[in-house]
C-alpha cells in the first residue's frame, strides 16, 4: 500500500499560518511572560501578526489555487474576504486594546466565575488588565480566515468551531455588567452549539445524496468537497430529498452566525451583554465569515440547486429585513438597536447573495467591508459614552449629546446616516450595488422589500440623530471620554473609510468585481 | 433509492430496545431485593446531581480538569499510533507534520502547567 501526501501550496495558506502561529504565541506569551508586560506584548503580537499576514496577502493576490488535499481554495473571493477580515480585525483590536477607558480594560480574566461571588468581585475590580482576550481573538480571526476559505464542508465546519468557541468565551469577559454578560455568552453557547448541531447533520444528508448519486458510475463513495457536491447536484437525479434537506439545514448553521431571522434571537441579546469591542469585532467579522461561507457554499457546491432555493432564501432575506427594520423602531438601548441594524443589515446581504449573477458575490463584499467598518466606528463611539458606571448605553441617556460634545456627536451622526444609506456615504453605495446586482439579477421583489424596509431602518436612526442635537442635556447626561490613541484610531479608520468608499468607492468596487469568481 | 441496506440497522435497534427492556424486566421480576444506601443512589459517578447543595451547590472541578486534559492526550496517542505504525512510508512529511501536531499540542500543555492548571490545591 502507498500512501499519497496531499499536496499543500505553503504560500498560499501562509496568511493563515501566521494567524494560526500568532494565536498559538498568544498562548505561550500568556503562559511565560511576565504579568506587567503581558498587556503590550499582546497587543504588539496580535497587531504585527495581523499586519504580516496582511502583507502576505497581498503578495498572494494573484493565487488562484486549491491546496491542501482540497480541503482549501484559495481564489478572489477568499483573498478578498480574508484580507477583510484582516483589516477589520485590526480596528477590532485596536479597539480591544484600549486601556485608558477604564483601568485595566474592559475584559476579565477567567469567563466562568460564579457571578457576584468574592472571586468574581475580585477580579472584577483588579486594576492589572486581563489579557487572555488577546489569543482567544486571534484564533477566532483564524477560524474566520479558514471559514471562508474552507473547500469542504468538513474544513467548514472545523472552521465554524475555531471561530465560534473564543467568541462564546469572549462574550462573558466583560469587567462590567457581569451578568449580562455571563448571560449572553451562555445564550451564544446553547444556540451556536444547536446551530452547529444543525450544520453538521446537513453534511452527514449531503454526503449521503452524492454517496447515493455518484455510487453508479465510476466512483464508489460520496464526498463532502464542494466540486463533489457540485457534479452530484447538477445530475439532476431523481430523489433529491437529501441534498434540500442538508442544504436547508447547512444553511441554517450558516444563517445563524450571519444573524438572518429567524435564526436571530440570539443576536440583541448577546451584543448588548458582551463588552462592547467585543460586539464590534463580532459585528463586523463573523458577519464577514459567515457570509463568505455562504456566498461560497450557494455558489460553488449548491449552484445546480439555486432555483429551488432562491425562494426559500430569499423568504428569509425579507422576513430579516422586516424584524431587523420593525424592531430596531422599539429599541431603547443603543447596543440593541445596533444589533437589530445588524439584522436587518444581513437581509440587505441576503438580498445581494441570492443575485446569483457574479456581480451578486463582489456587491456583496463590497457590502460586507463597507458595513464592517462602518459598525466598528459606531461601537468605538459607544464605548466612549460613559458615566460612573461604565457605558451609558440607554437611549433616552444620549439626549443632548449634541451640545455636549458636538464632534463626537457629529461623527455619530455621520455614521448612523452611512446606516441608513445616505449618499456621500459607504451604506449609501453599498445598498446600491447589491440591489443593483439583485435587478440584474431578476430578483425585483427581494430588492423592493429591501427598499422599503430602507425607509422604515431610517426612522430609528434619525430619531437619534434628532435625540442627539434637538434635546437640552440633562443632569443625567454622560460625558463623552477623550479616547486613547487607539480608540481614536480605529474610529478615524472607520469614519474614514466610510466617507472615502461612500465618495470613491471605484477602486475597492473594482478590487471586489476582479476578486469574485470562485473556483471550484 | 432502496431502503434494504438499512434494514439491518432497525433489526439492531429492535435488539437494543429488547435488550434493555428484558435487562430491567427481568431484573425487577427475577432479582433479589435487599436495598442498601449504596443500591439507591443513582448510577452515576463523579458528583451528586441532586438534591442541590445549599448556597448554588459549589463543587471542586478538579477532577474534570484532569480528565480535560487527560483527553487531549489521549487523542494525541491515537494520532501517533497510526504515524508510528507506518511511519517509514509516511517519511519527512509525516515527521514534519506531525512535529507541528505535538507542538501545537505541547503550547495548550505549557499553558495548562504555567496557569497552575496541575497544582491539585
Amino acid at each position: 500500500m502507498t500512501i499519497k501526501f496531499p499536496d499543500i501550496d505553503y504560500a498560499a495558506i501562509a496568511p493563515l499560518l501566521i494567524m494560526f502561529g500568532v494565536a498559538a504565541l498568544g498562548v505561550l506569551v500568556e503562559a511565560f511572560v511576565p504579568k506587567r508586560a503581558r498587556h503590550l506584548t499582546q497587543l504588539v503580537l496580535a497587531l504585527a501578526g495581523l499586519v504580516a499576514a496582511l502583507v502576505v496577502l497581498v503578495t498572494q493576490a494573484e493565487t488562484r489555487v486549491v491546496t491542501a488535499g482540497g480541503a482549501i481554495a484559495v481564489d478572489g473571493p477568499a483573498l478578498f474576504l480574508q484580507g477583510s477580515i484582516i483589516v477589520l480585525a485590526i480596528m477590532a483590536v485596536l479597539l480591544i486594546g484600549e486601556r485608558s477607558l477604564e483601568k485595566g480594560g474592559p475584559f476579565v480574566a477567567q469567563a466562568a466565575i460564579t457571578v457576584g461571588s468574592e472571586d468574581d468581585r475580585r477580579q472584577a475590580a483588579r486594576a492589572d488588565g486581563a489579557t487572555e482576550v488577546y489569543p482567544l481573538a486571534t484564533f477566532a480571526i483564524f477560524g474566520m480566515m479558514l471559514f471562508v476559505s474552507a473547500n469542504d464542508l468538513l474544513t467548514m465546519f472545523i472552521a465554524l468551531e475555531v471561530l465560534s468557541l473564543p467568541l462564546y468565551l469572549m462574550c462573558a469577559l466583560a469587567r462590567r455588567r457581569r451578568l449580562v454578560s455571563q448571560e449572553a455568552a451562555l445564550k451564544y453557547f446553547m444556540l451556536g452549539a444547536y446551530a452547529s448541531a444543525f450544520f453538521l447533520f446537513g453534511v452527514a444528508l449531503v454526503y449521503g445524496f452524492t454517496a447515493s448519486v455518484q455510487a453508479a458510475p465510476g466512483r464508489m463513495a460520496g464526498g463532502v468537497d464542494f466540486a463533489t457536491i457540485h457534479a452530484a447536484a447538477t445530475q439532476s437525479p431523481a430523489n433529491r430529498a437529501l441534498l434540500f434537506g442538508g442544504l436547508a439545514m447547512i444553511a441554517i448553521g450558516l444563517l445563524f452566525k450571519a444573524a438572518a431571522a429567524p435564526f436571530h434571537v440570539w443576536t440583541p441579546d448577546v451584543y448588548q451583554g458582551a463588552p462592547t469591542a467585543v460586539t464590534g469585532f463580532m459585528a463586523a467579522c463573523t458577519k464577514v465569515a459567515a457570509f463568505g461561507a455562504l456566498l461560497r457554499v450557494l455558489y460553488v457546491a449548491f449552484d445546480g440547486a439555486r432555483w429551488d432555493f432562491t425562494p426559500v432564501l430569499g423568504a428569509i432575506a425579507i422576513l430579516t429585513m422586516l424584524v431587523g427594520a420593525v424592531l430596531s423602531v422599539t429599541q431603547t438601548d443603543l447596543k440593541r438597536l445596533l444589533a437589530y441594524s445588524s439584522i436587518a443589515n444581513a437581509g440587505y446581504l441576503l438580498v445581494g447573495v441570492l443575485a446569483g449573477v457574479r456581480e451578486g458575490i463582489s456587491s456583496t463584499m463590497f457590502y460586507l467591508v463597507a458595513y464592517g467598518f462602518t459598525v466598528i466606528a459606531a461601537f468605538a463611539v459607544v464605548t466612549l459614552v460613559r458615566d460612573a458606571d461604565g457605558e451609558a448605553t440607554h437611549l433616552s441617556r444620549w439626549a443632548g449629546l449634541g451640545r455636549r460634545s458636538p464632534v463626537f456627536a457629529g461623527v455619530f451622526t455621520f455614521i448612523l446616516l452611512a446606516f441608513a444609506g445616505i449618499p456621500l456615504t459607504s451604506g449609501f453605495i453599498s445598498k446600491f450595488a447589491v440591489f443593483g446586482a439583485a435587478l440584474d439579477g431578476g430578483q425585483t421583489w427581494l430588492v423592493i422589500a429591501g427598499v422599503i424596509t430602507s425607509m422604515v431602518l431610517a426612522f430609528p436612526y434619525l430619531r437619534v440623530v434628532v435625540m442627539m442635537w434637538l434635546s437640552e442635556p440633562g443632569e443625567s447626561t454622560p460625558t463623552i471620554a477623550v479616547p486613547g490613541a487607539l480608540t481614536a484610531a480605529a474610529l478615524v479608520i472607520g469614519v474614514a473609510a466610510t466617507l472615502v468608499l461612500g465618495v470613491a468607492p471605484a477602486p475597492l468596487l473594482n478590487l471586489s468585481d476582479t476578486a469574485g469568481q470562485f473556483i471550484r | 433509492m432502496t431502503l434494504s441496506p438499512y434494514a439491518p440497522i432497525v433489526g439492531l435497534f429492535a435488539l437494543a430496545a429488547f435488550f434493555a427492556l428484558f435487562s430491567v424486566a427481568s431484573a425487577r421480576i427475577a432479582g433479589p431485593r435487599r436495598y442498601n444506601r449504596a443500591k439507591l443512589d443513582a448510577y452515576e459517578c463523579g458528583i451528586e446531581p441532586s438534591p442541590q447543595p445549599v448556597g448554588g451547590g459549589r463543587f471542586p472541578i478538579k477532577f474534570y480538569l484532569t480528565a480535560m486534559l487527560f483527553i487531549v492526550f489521549d487523542i494525541e496517542i491515537i494520532f501517533l499510533y497510526p504515524w508510528a505504525v507506518s511511519f517509514d512510508q509516511l517519511g519527512l512529511f509525516g515527521f514534519v507534520e506531525m512535529v507541528m501536531f505535538i507542538g501545537t499540542v505541547f503550547i495548550a500543555y505549557a499553558y495548562v502547567w504555567r496557569r497552575g492548571g496541575l497544582d491539585w490545591d
